[in-house]
């Protein structure tokens, strides 16, 4: 199927799904599919470099925060334009700010990106646990960073005022979860074109082995820099429209752990080869964990993960798309 | 193998055609050991080159700094007259510089003829800048696949295939590359003598369709059979280069293979 057809599929899904949760009328349904979706869009940008490349990711939590203080950042400008330009840019800035939370979306990749790029360069000559540990101590540089910047809040945090109601959606949560199904299309879209592209090739060569994949022409360190710049862009866009949804950030909410964990497990349990695994695996790890939050304690929900990945590492290496490939093999075997 | 063994040596070794492959003074050490110590070596082009040497003499060294697999200390490597040490492996791969690795390295996700594919369109393609559709892709993969007789396995997993049709997709993933320079790490370790005989008689086919080949390789009888000019390495020296009938006699030789 080509990508603009199958980019109009999911838009249709998208579209029934919003329709959907407009009729039952509950917002909740829109807060709880804004994390769901959130998720889909952090396991799909984990898997490009975790999952098609082989390199695992630890620090994705870093990513997602960048993208969310690039809000706070733009937000804080539009804020108080005053503190930062001086007064005969004012009225030009008056224009500008507050900024629309697309092209704050847009910035949030663009960052993140960027430092995607600059960790690429720094690491990326490092294999296997050695790259691991280098993303995480990136996470915990930029972290220590944050709380060190007052102008974003610093370890106080930082709130962010979103607008009671948006035109045409009405309540604002419903606007934050068509932003965040258009995002979820979007990188759906991209990875499996990747996937089906001499990119998406050369990625599996990547992680097959790097160095055949040389030798058969593949220029390696190239295609690893565009998988961590995709990565961190889509981790970064996650992030971006974080703090209106959560309306106070501070640093050990947008670093937390369980972004970094759920950004792993999720591609894990769902499969990592194609962009259906991550998909899955958040649409039924993210579910099961709201479930959990609104009938056990949130705090259940890294417990759910942990077992989950254990279970899965050890029964089904190649998660839930693994296990069907398998299944259909042995049915049309026999 | 017998007639392959036959065939009359009518190749000179006159250096008048610049080189295809010139090392010149090639050193690497891994910490203290001198695993390289400077090697010079001149191939010209469509020669087919036998490189010898016990265990641990440097022979995987000398290819892997010649494919950009590793990078040399001291000397030079050049290629089509064009100096190539500290260009990248996947550079040299497009300039023409193919090589198979001594154990097998397929990309396991993939089947046969994906395998091909990744070469087809990561060298063949970036070289002449061509966007080869998906149909021409497919038809050029079993071409390739036909020529070591695997185009039946090619929608298969490289994990299926037995050792010497792995050690035959190896090579023909080099080959794929369209390269004017085979090296050919033991291609034939482990296999029995018929699928040796298989291996020389496709290296000489290949060799006659212009590819220079170099090949590395323990079993005498491969080596006699295809060099029309054979190399020895000892401890990372050279110690012997000419006609093979008269190199394996070299006393040098074989003291250092007898241990006299």
């Amino acid at each position: 199927m080509r990508t603009p057809l199958f980019t109009l599929i999911l838009l249709a899904i998208a579209a029934a799904l919003y329709l959907a949760f407009r009729v039952i009328g509950n917002d909740y349904l829109f807060f709880l599919g804004y994390v769901v979706l959130q998720y889909v869009v952090i396991a799909t940008a984990w898997n490009i470099l975790g999952g098609y490349c082989g390199y695992v990711n630890f620090g994705s939590a870093g990513f997602f925060a960048i993208g969310v203080y690039s809000t706070i950042f733009f937000y804080n400008i539009g804020q108080s334009p005053e503190d930062v330009f001086p007064e005969f840019m004012l009225a030009p800035m008056a224009w500008i700010f507050p900024l629309p939370l697309p092209v704050l979306i847009v910035l949030g990749g663009v960052f993140a990106g960027l430092i995607g790029l600059g960790m690429g360069y720094l690491t990326l000559r490092l294999r296997g646990v050695f790259f691991a540990i280098a993303t995480l101590a990136l996470a915990v540089v930029l972290e220590t960073f944050i709380v060190n910047w007052s102008f974003v809040g610093g370890s106080r945090g930082a709130y962010v005022i979103p607008p009671e109601s948006v035109p045409v959606f009405g309540t604002f949560i419903q606007y934050l979860f068509v932003l965040m199904l258009l995002l979820a299309v979007a990188s759906l879209a991209a990875a499996r074109l990747i996937e089906r592209s001499r990119l998406g090739i050369g990625f599996a060569t990547i992680r097959d082995d790097e160095l055949a994949a040389e030798a058969s022409g593949v220029p390696t360190l190239k295609l690893k820099l565009i998988a961590t710049v995709l990565s961190g862009a889509l981790f970064g866009m996650a992030g971006a429209p974080f703090p209106f949804y959560i309306g106070y950030v501070e640093p050990n909410s947008a670093f937390n752990l369980s972004y970094a964990v759920n950004a792993i497990a999720m591609p894990m349990i769902g499969g990592t080869t194609s962009w259906i695994g991550p998909m899955v695996g958040a649409l039924i790890l993210s579910t099961l964990q709201q479930i959990v939050t609104v009938t056990i304690s949130s705090a259940v929900n890294l417990l759910i993960t942990g077992l989950l990945l254990i279970g899965f590492v050890i029964l089904a290496p190649n998660g839930l798309v693994g296990l069907w490939h398998h299944w259909t093999a042995r049915r049309s075997n026999s | 193998m017998s007639q392959i063994m036959g065939q009359p040596v009518t190749e000179t070794f006159d250096d008048v055609a610049p080189p295809l492959l010139a090392i010149e003074q090639l050193g690497k050490r891994f910490g203290g050991f001198v695993a390289l110590d400077t090697v010079d070596l001149s191939v010209p082009a469509g020669q087919r080159l036998g490189l010898i040497g016990p265990n641990g003499s440097g022979k995987s060294t000398l290819v892997n700094c010649i494919s950009g697999t590793l990078q040399n200390e001291t000397g030079s490597v050049s290629f089509g007259g064009r100096r190539v040490d500290g260009v990248p492996a996947h550079q040299r791969a497009r300039l023409g510089l193919a090589r198979s690795f001594q154990l097998p390295r397929p990309f396991r996700s993939m089947t046969v003829a994906e395998n091909i594919r990744v070469p087809l369109l990561y060298t063949v393609g970036a070289r002449h800048g061509v966007h080869l559709t998906s149909s021409e892709l497919e038809d050029r993969c079993l071409e390739v696949l036909s020529l070591v007789a695997l185009q039946d396995k090619a929608k298969k997993s490289p994990l299926d295939l037995t050792q010497v049709e792995m050690r035959k997709l190896e090579l023909a993933r080099a080959m794929a590359a369209e390269p004017k320079l085979l090296i050919a790490d033991e291609s034939m370790a482990g296999l029995s003598h018929s699928e040796v005989e298989d291996i020389v008689a496709l290296l000489i086919r290949l060799n006659q369709r212009g590819i220079t080949i170099i090949m590395i390789e323990h079993i005498m009888r491969a080596v006699m059979a295809f060099s029309q000019r054979l190399v020895v390495l000892v401890s990372g020296r050279k110690i012997a280069d000419g006609a093979p009938d008269d190199v394996i006699k070299d006393k040098d030789v074989v003291g250092a293979y007898l241990g006299t």
